[in-house]
């Protein structure tokens, strides 16, 4: 999971940064609300630990900075760096413990909320949660029947990236099926350019590429069930899937090198194959972070050089939209965790989402932030999708999986998958490994 | 963690000797006393050692025996569970499989290469430079050397060193094709034949024009003198011409119909075209020009088929594929022969020169060769630090770790796993199972006392 987790992480750092540069000055609209603050909580510290470094962590001060604005409070910010809860656990034991934690992942979450580490939020932050999310937030962040985690920060993982020039040459249109976009992906090819860059040395944009597909195909009801291993690999959606999947897989126009030269492609390299100066395909898909990869890495300008469409609804389902988020929770050997708490009960509201999507690198799953608060139209049009979705949304599998199967390079589902990819000939055989794969990692 | 717990045995054994034999009778009191007092003395200065060894060493073998012996959570126990699990687990099998090929290939490899190494620089002027050239790459640590050669096994000729020369070699004599990408857009026109060529399925005799249209083609990889096909696809063959134009079928922008010669289309010029006869043999042969167009003259009456031979097609030489399943482990052996190789030499080096030169010299006036000189004298007199070096290595190998960590990229680890690396994936590499990790500690264990015992042997006698 941790691998993972960095090399997004580093993707959406270097997104901030860029954010940053391009909006030096625009430090938020927030400006208006000084001043208005009741100061009711004064001389309070609030102590918040999180994953964000760098530029998101600057971003995310600025955040707040605000709080402290209205309220009085001063706060801190600390940066757990990946492994949360390592310094989050080891804190608690210290008798240092954080008020506020922003938890990088639904299975963090549980773990928290198992070790009965967290204070369930506030009826406030329920209400405005309840008027400002789709319920699915609430849900994600709901562990038995105690809501615990308001999700602050969203990403979007159902997004196809496009190099502009590639599919005019070829002369198609971004597409809106899974069918259109290989067949789109044929005549790119067919143009003398391959289609996708996939990116099969890492083995998370795979489970990422399957979670889409299985998504639209099988609806957000199997979805969930499978996250919970309640249904089986075995299952004839998986099967299905994993066959819809082979259909790109196995067709060497479509995969930049074939199988064998995609599971030598690590993420990086497969947006420089798309984005870079020697072109060697004409889609990547994977999810909002290409975008800082594009201008970060590669400085190429997205929304000219590079473009996104949605991941594309598979048969007669509907377009998937597979996410994830930053969770605030409220530790219960904080210090100060009732200042804590307003806290989240400020992150609720879209004032708060609105200072951060002014400073770019950053989507918030709450609908009543303004359009106009995102700093680009590619960032808006992803946040667009995502707040669309509405409850659709749903959270990256294989990070609500045991890390065994579903966060580990070299074992459990990427391993599969990369050998899937190898291989796509007998989805019934990769389904039936999945499962054995599962059943053992979930065990416990 | 299996090396320091291994090297237990060999310590305490010196101990027994610490207090003197009491010489004196059970009567003799003040000598009773002063053996007493000197056996006191004796442990008290043995005393740091044994509380060091006992909490680093002894301790954690205990408590990983102990360990294996629970699930997951360390809170259930299992017994032999994590044993059986262990067998019954294909990973592990593989990666016991592949340690067993380190434990064979490897110590042999590095004995034979430093033994060879070391009988040759001795006849050499510069050998000590040469022994240090050798012995440096003993000063890089396994990590950056692993990110060395990952680097020098890395498949793209532009980036990886080995695969640069392999490709360099092999163009050198045989030329790369010209359309690697180029294909027909389906099969109406043109089937694929064996080996790569594309033969037309209607056959045609002279007086015709034959087109065939090609996809695939990267705009960059058409010469910059390609012209336009139309034209010359609508040019009327003569009586005896069989001709046509092959050209990119694809309107860059769209808008162009399959099949069909667009005004924009080009030729693609420098492919071979063969007319093929009824018995399948090429009669003539010709290459397209600038507009993709050729002309077969003066063929006899009948129908020929038009075959684009597979040299036009043929992929580019990728080179080897060092980083694939089939070749990561003997290319991570290879990367430790790259390190250790320089010790091999320079320990077999120091035994070869305190080795009696009489013998040799004896030999050579009784007329033996080089070849009998170094079967029958230099390596039996070499045995001790052989097997040494032999020895030495077997237990390095078992418990080789970076090296796969870091060369056998993600799709690959679970191919190039080793028992070292086995036992960190399962406790702490997502995995988390720190029971089943402890039995594989254990395995290790067990595996490696033979040699350890082996070694110990070897020091008491020629210590005695």
């Amino acid at each position: 999971m941790s691998s993972t987790r960095t090399r997004r992480r580093t993707a959406t750092a270097t997104a901030a940064a860029l954010g940053l540069a391009l909006t030096a000055t625009a430090c938020g609209g927030s400006d208006d609300s000084s001043g208005s603050g009741s100061q009711e909580l004064k001389g309070q510290t609030v102590t918040v630990a999180g994953v964000w470094t760098g530029t998101e962590q600057k971003n995310f001060k600025k955040v707040l900075d605000a709080f402290s604005e209205k309220t009085g409070a001063t706060t801190k910010f600390i940066s757990t760096g990946d492994n949360v809860s390592t310094v989050v656990g080891s804190k608690i034991e210290g008798g240092n413990a954080p008020d506020v934690v922003m938890v990088p992942q639904p299975g963090v979450l549980k773990q928290f909320a198992g070790k009965g580490w967290l204070q369930p939020l506030s009826a406030k932050v329920r209400d405005t949660a309840e008027s400002n999310f789709a319920p699915v937030w609430q849900d994600y962040g709901t562990i038995g029947d105690k809501y615990y985690g308001l999700y602050f920060k969203a990403s979007n993982k159902s997004t196809v990236w496009y190099s502009p020039d590639a599919l005019s040459q070829a002369g198609v249109q971004p597409p809106k099926s899974w069918d259109a976009m290989l067949k789109a992906g044929r005549t790119v090819s067919d143009s003398g350019l391959p289609a996708f860059s996939v990116a099969g040395e890492d083995g998370w944009t795979l489970t990422d590429w399957f979670e889409n597909i299985y998504l639209s195909q099988a609806g957000p009801e199997n979805y969930d069930k499978l996250a919970a291993h309640k249904i089986a690999w075995t299952d004839p959606s998986v099967v299905k899937a994993l066959t819809t999947l082979s259909e790109l897989f196995e067709d060497k126009k479509l995969v930049a090198g074939g199988g064998k030269g995609a599971l030598r492609t690590t993420f990086p390299e497969s947006v420089e194959q798309v984005f870079g100066d020697d072109p060697k395909a004409g889609m990547v898909y994977e999810g909002d972070f290409v975008g800082a990869t594009i201008s970060g890495d590669l400085k190429k300008k997205v929304g000219e050089d590079a473009k996104f469409f949605p991941f594309p609804a598979v048969a007669d389902g509907k377009p998937p939209v597979v996410g994830g988020g930053d969770a605030a929770t409220v530790l219960k050997s904080g210090k100060h965790r009732k200042a804590g708490m307003k806290l989240v009960e400020f992150l609720a509201t879209p004032e708060a989402a609105e200072i951060w999507a002014g400073a770019g690198g950053f989507l918030s799953p709450n609908k009543s932030v303004k359009p106009e608060a995102y700093q680009d139209d590619v960032t808006r049009k992803t946040a667009d999708s995502l707040i669309k979705a509405g409850n659709a949304v749903r959270f990256d599998m294989s990070d609500q999986a045991p890390a065994a199967f579903g966060g580990t390079a070299g074992t459990g589902e990427w391993k599969l998958l990369q050998d899937f990819l190898r291989d796509p000939s007998d989805p019934k055989g990769t389904a039936r490994k999945l499962e054995a794969a599962a059943a053992k990692a979930y065990k416990d | 963690m299996p090396a320091t717990p291994v090297q237990a045995p060999d310590r305490p054994a010196p101990q027994p000797g610490g207090p003197g034999p009491a010489a004196g009778g059970p009567k003799d009191s003040p000598r009773r006393r002063a053996a007493r007092r000197r056996r006191l003395i004796a442990l008290l200065f043995l005393l740091p050692a044994l509380l060091l060894l006992g909490a680093l060493v002894a301790y954690p073998i205990l408590f990983t025996v102990g360990r294996s012996l629970f699930d997951a959570s360390g809170t259930r126990f299992v017994g032999a569970e994590n044993y059986t699990e262990m067998f019954r687990d294909p990973a592990t099998l593989k990666a016991i499989r592949n340690t067993t090929v380190w434990v064979v290939v490897a110590p042999l490899l590095l004995t034979g290469l430093g033994l060879i190494l070391a009988v040759l620089t001795e006849k050499i002027r510069w050998a000590t430079a040469f022994k240090l050239v050798l012995f440096m790459p003993m000063a890089i640590s396994f990590l950056a050397a692993g990110i060395i050669f990952r680097v020098v096994y890395e498949q793209d000729p532009d980036r990886g060193v080995l695969n640069a020369v392999a490709v360099g070699v092999h163009d050198s004599f045989d030329e790369s094709a010209s359309y690697p990408t180029a294909r027909p857009k389906d099969a109406t026109v043109l089937a694929k034949g064996k080996g790569g060529a594309y033969t037309t399925k209607d056959k045609a005799a002279p007086g015709n024009t034959v087109n065939l249209g090609l996809v695939g083609v990267p705009p960059k990889d058409l010469p910059k003198d390609a012209e336009p096909a139309r034209a010359a696809s609508k040019a009327t063959a003569g009586g005896a011409e069989l001709r046509g134009v092959v050209w990119v079928d694809f309107t860059l922008g769209g808008g162009g119909k399959p099949g069909q010669v667009d005004p924009k289309e080009k030729g693609l010029p420098q492919l071979a075209v063969e007319a093929v006869d009824a018995d399948g043999k090429a009669v003539a042969e010709t290459t397209t020009a600038a507009d993709g167009s050729y002309r077969f003259e003066g063929l006899s009456a009948g129908d020929y088929a038009v075959r684009l031979p597979a040299k036009n097609f043929a992929e580019p030489y990728g080179g080897v594929e060092w980083l694939g399943p089939t070749l990561i482990t003997p290319a991570i052996i290879g990367a430790y022969l790259w390190i250790w190789t320089g010790f091999a030499l320079v320990l077999i080096g120091a035994g070869l020169s305190a080795m009696p030169r009489d013998v040799i010299e004896a030999a050579k006036i009784d007329g033996a060769n080089e070849w009998q000189i170094f079967r029958r004298i230099t390596v039996p007199l070499l045995a001790p630090v052989l097997g040494v070096v032999f020895v030495t290595q077997v237990i390095n190998v078992m418990k080789v770790f970076d090296l796969v960590y870091i060369i056998a990229p993600g799709p690959v680890q679970q191919d190039a796993n080793v028992l070292a690396l086995q036992m960190w994936l399962v406790s702490f590499g997502g995995g988390n199972n720190q029971g089943l990790g402890s039995a594989l500690g254990v395995l290790l264990l067990l595996l490696v006392v033979p040699a350890m015992i082996l070694n110990i042997r070897r020091f008491r006698r020629s210590n005695s």
